[in-house]
């Protein structure tokens, strides 16, 4: 029972569609981590070390500490929508298949 | 009717209708796995909405809102690190997890390992993670109530701290995963009416133009253009007392200390439990997904709304209100740290209503009864209902200071149900009864811990009471980032990790952070210290940074892979079913076979 189980997972992991499964996923999720860890580690350097630069006034009392601020609001949004977009229509379809067969397989 | 009276009616009836909600989940559950996951059936809205919950403390709503209102910019930091943290959660762990994993952080840490010593160090960091984050909305509660209801005598506080307590053991014990989700839905719609309600007021009154709230800000702050710049909390410029210039060394340790901090609240939040076993309670990953993509927009509208009660408050409240005051001696004088009189020339007793007459020196020696500015968001309310002594006001003050009671009681309950949990799961079924307990044997023991844990943390709580809330929270975050998520990434994403691995990641992280703040300047060496500076005193501060993040997330990281590296073991096979199930969702709730 039990190895046949590890075979069900086993072929399933050396499978091409969840090699193309996992690449989607971690070749959209991984860079994407990594930009927005950087561009908020860049957010608080800059208010940390350039503080007479973020302290400039852009309209009326806003400067641009304030702007950057808001732009970690909508990039982390922007982020979230990406994500979604990208899930729906390429990691949610395979990701279905797979698990559908998977359980039939065990199932057996 | 006075605002306390109203305030105390409104709380009771919010308690009122979250014990008929949570007794009827009670009722409601039909397993007994239902205690962990409330049957793994909520919608993604629902639990994104339970998760705002769950994540909005008091710390937020009133410690982000207060530190604003007293610092300015520096406030608005803690607001983007909360929120951006999210991502780590949406991209690298809810779906995994909710695929992968059952009950608990464990689960997925202990997939493919030797269950008994993983399994203990994970029911470790839970613990300790939950029960400072606990202590810290224990604490809260306590001074919250004696801010509100004008009540000063220690007992009261004391009783307040066990009420509430207990409240969170009734929660927990009865409704089990689905009653706590229900308080937390409850409490997330009320925190965003309040926030939205009192935005709204705070924009209408400087004519919907942001620049002109600023700028009212700035100018009632006595700081200058400095209060909208970063700087006045965080990151400071140190000056040498004897040369007066700036001395570049403590200068950069405190610029490399709000850069730890940004690092502890971007990275923690992905590893704290309570947040983490709420994936479980949605049927499938992708309704995993939508939670956080839910939790995201709430938590993200509500932080940008601490702008406008923070700036709000700073504009519109006084600046003596917003920080209760200053001490005063049994004679009505006004005293400095040390409790002497502060002298004025030949004026040796000023009385409060003076203070505008100090010179700016004498003015920094005062100390203010809330240096913290925690009550910020409910004076602000009570200024927005029409000030004090109005009945609009009264009525403000008793809704906002009633929301933030019931923020209080929905997260102690997430993080009573999150300890309890592992406590049995892991510690108990796996560790002591090595996986043979039946699921009604482990859910008594879950129960039992709940009270147990419940009644731990009241008497540290009591405790602890001179403890900056603060500071209990940002220790729950060091170690969450430190000891939880280096752990909960290698399980799910590197293929060679193992027990020891998983081990020395989850112990070396934990140790790290609890060590360094040891001997940091938050226990020693600073007049503001646990154990305050004096001449000949103890001190053994040799960590420089307040925040331990930025050493010991890195290190929880070099344990884990060093412990894996100096290991033969390598579970291919169980990694291969993790990845499987953690990426497709086949076999989604069923037990791994060890």
């Amino acid at each position: 029972m039990s190895s046949k189980n590890e075979q069900v997972w086993s072929d399933t992991q050396a499978s091409p569609e969840f090699q193309d499964l996992k690449r989607k996923f971690r070749g959209f999720a991984f860079p994407l981590t990594v930009a927005f860890l950087v561009w908020y580690f860049l957010y608080v350097i800059l208010t940390a070390f350039a503080r007479e630069w973020v302290s400039t006034p852009v309209v009326g009392n806003i400067n641009i500490a304030f702007i950057l601020g808001l732009l970690q609001f909508a990039t982390t949004f922007l982020i979230m929508w990406l994500y979604e977009r990208h899930s729906s229509h390429s990691l949610d379809g395979p990701s279905d298949a797979l698990r559908d067969k998977v359980d039939k397989e065990l199932a057996k | 009717m006075s605002s306390s009276m109203l305030s105390t009616i409104l709380f009771i009836a919010f308690v009122a209708f979250t014990l008929v909600l949570v007794f009827r989940a009670g009722r409601s559950n039909k397993k007994s796995s239902d205690f962990y996951d409330g049957g793994g059936s909520f919608s993604g809205f629902q639990n994104g909405l339970a998760i705002a919950g769950d994540y909005m403390s008091a710390a937020s709503f009133l410690g982000i809102a207060g530190t604003i209102a007293l610092f300015g910019y520096d406030g608005f930091l803690y607001s983007i690190g909360f929120l951006v943290a999210w991502l780590v959660a949406l991209l690298l762990i809810a779906e995994p997890l909710r695929n992968s994993g059952r009950f608990t952080m464990g689960d997925v840490l202990a997939f493919r390992m030797k269950q008994r010593p993983v399994r203990g160090a994970a029911a470790t960091s839970t613990l300790v993670v939950s029960i400072f984050y606990l202590m810290a909305q224990m604490v809260g509660a306590g001074a919250l109530v004696s801010l509100l209801l004008g009540i000063s005598d220690p007992s009261a506080k004391n009783w307040i701290i066990g009420g509430v307590g207990i409240l969170m053991i009734i929660y927990v014990t009865v409704g089990g995963m689905k009653g706590t989700t229900y308080v937390q839905i409850v409490k997330a719609f009320l925190l965003m009416t309040g926030a939205i309600l009192m935005t709204v007021m705070v924009l209408w009154h400087f004519g919907f133009n942001v620049s002109d709230l600023l700028g009212a800000a700035r100018d009632a702050s006595g700081k200058g253009d400095a209060f909208l710049q970063p700087g006045l909390k965080f990151g400071k410029d140190i000056i040498d007392p004897v040369t007066m210039a700036i001395d570049p060394v403590k200068t950069l340790v405190s610029k490399l200390d709000l850069i730890s901090l940004g690092m502890a609240l971007v990275l923690g939040t992905a590893g704290l439990p309570h947040i983490l076993i709420r994936f479980y309670t949605v049927p499938t990953s992708k309704a995993a997904r939508k939670s956080v993509n839910w939790a995201i927009g709430n938590i993200g509208a509500f932080y940008l709304m601490t702008i406008a009660l923070g700036f709000g408050a700073a504009a519109l409240v006084s600046r003596v209100t917003l920080l209760r005051g200053f001490k005063v001696d049994l004679n009505g004088c006004l005293i400095d740290a040390k409790g002497a009189a502060i002298v004025n020339g030949d004026v040796a007793c000023t009385p409060l209503d003076h203070v505008k007459d100090l010179t700016p020196e004498l003015k920094a020696l005062l100390v203010p009864v809330d240096p913290s500015g925690n009550v910020a968001a409910p004076q602000l309310a009570q200024f927005l209902g029409g000030g004090e002594g109005t009945t609009g006001g009264a009525v403000m003050l008793a809704v906002i200071g009633a929301i933030a009671f019931a923020t209080i009681l929905a997260v102690v309950a997430g993080l009573t149900l999150a300890s309890s949990s592992s406590f049995a799961h892991d510690l108990y079924a796996n560790v002591i009864k090595r996986g043979n307990a039946t699921a009604e044997q482990e859910v008594r023991v879950a129960k039992i811990s709940a009270v147990v844990i419940g009644g731990i943390s009241i008497l540290l709580a009591i405790g602890a009471q001179g403890l900056n809330v603060a500071f209990l929270v940002a220790i729950a975050f060091a170690i969450a980032a430190s000891g939880n998520l280096p752990a909960v990434l290698y399980s799910l994403f590197w293929k060679n990790f193992n027990t020891r691995g998983a081990v020395w990641s989850i112990y070396g992280g934990l140790f790290s952070a609890v060590i360094l703040l040891v001997f940091s300047p938050n226990v020693t060496g600073l007049p503001t210290s646990l154990i305050p500076l004096v001449e000949g005193g103890v001190r053994f501060d040799f960590f420089p940074l307040a925040n331990p993040g930025l050493v010991s997330i890195p290190l929880g990281f070099l344990f884990g892979w060093l412990g894996t590296i100096t290991s033969n073991e390598r579970n291919l096979a169980k990694y291969a079913e993790l990845e499987v199930r953690s990426m497709t969702g086949a076999a989604i709730g069923k037990a791994v076979q060890h």
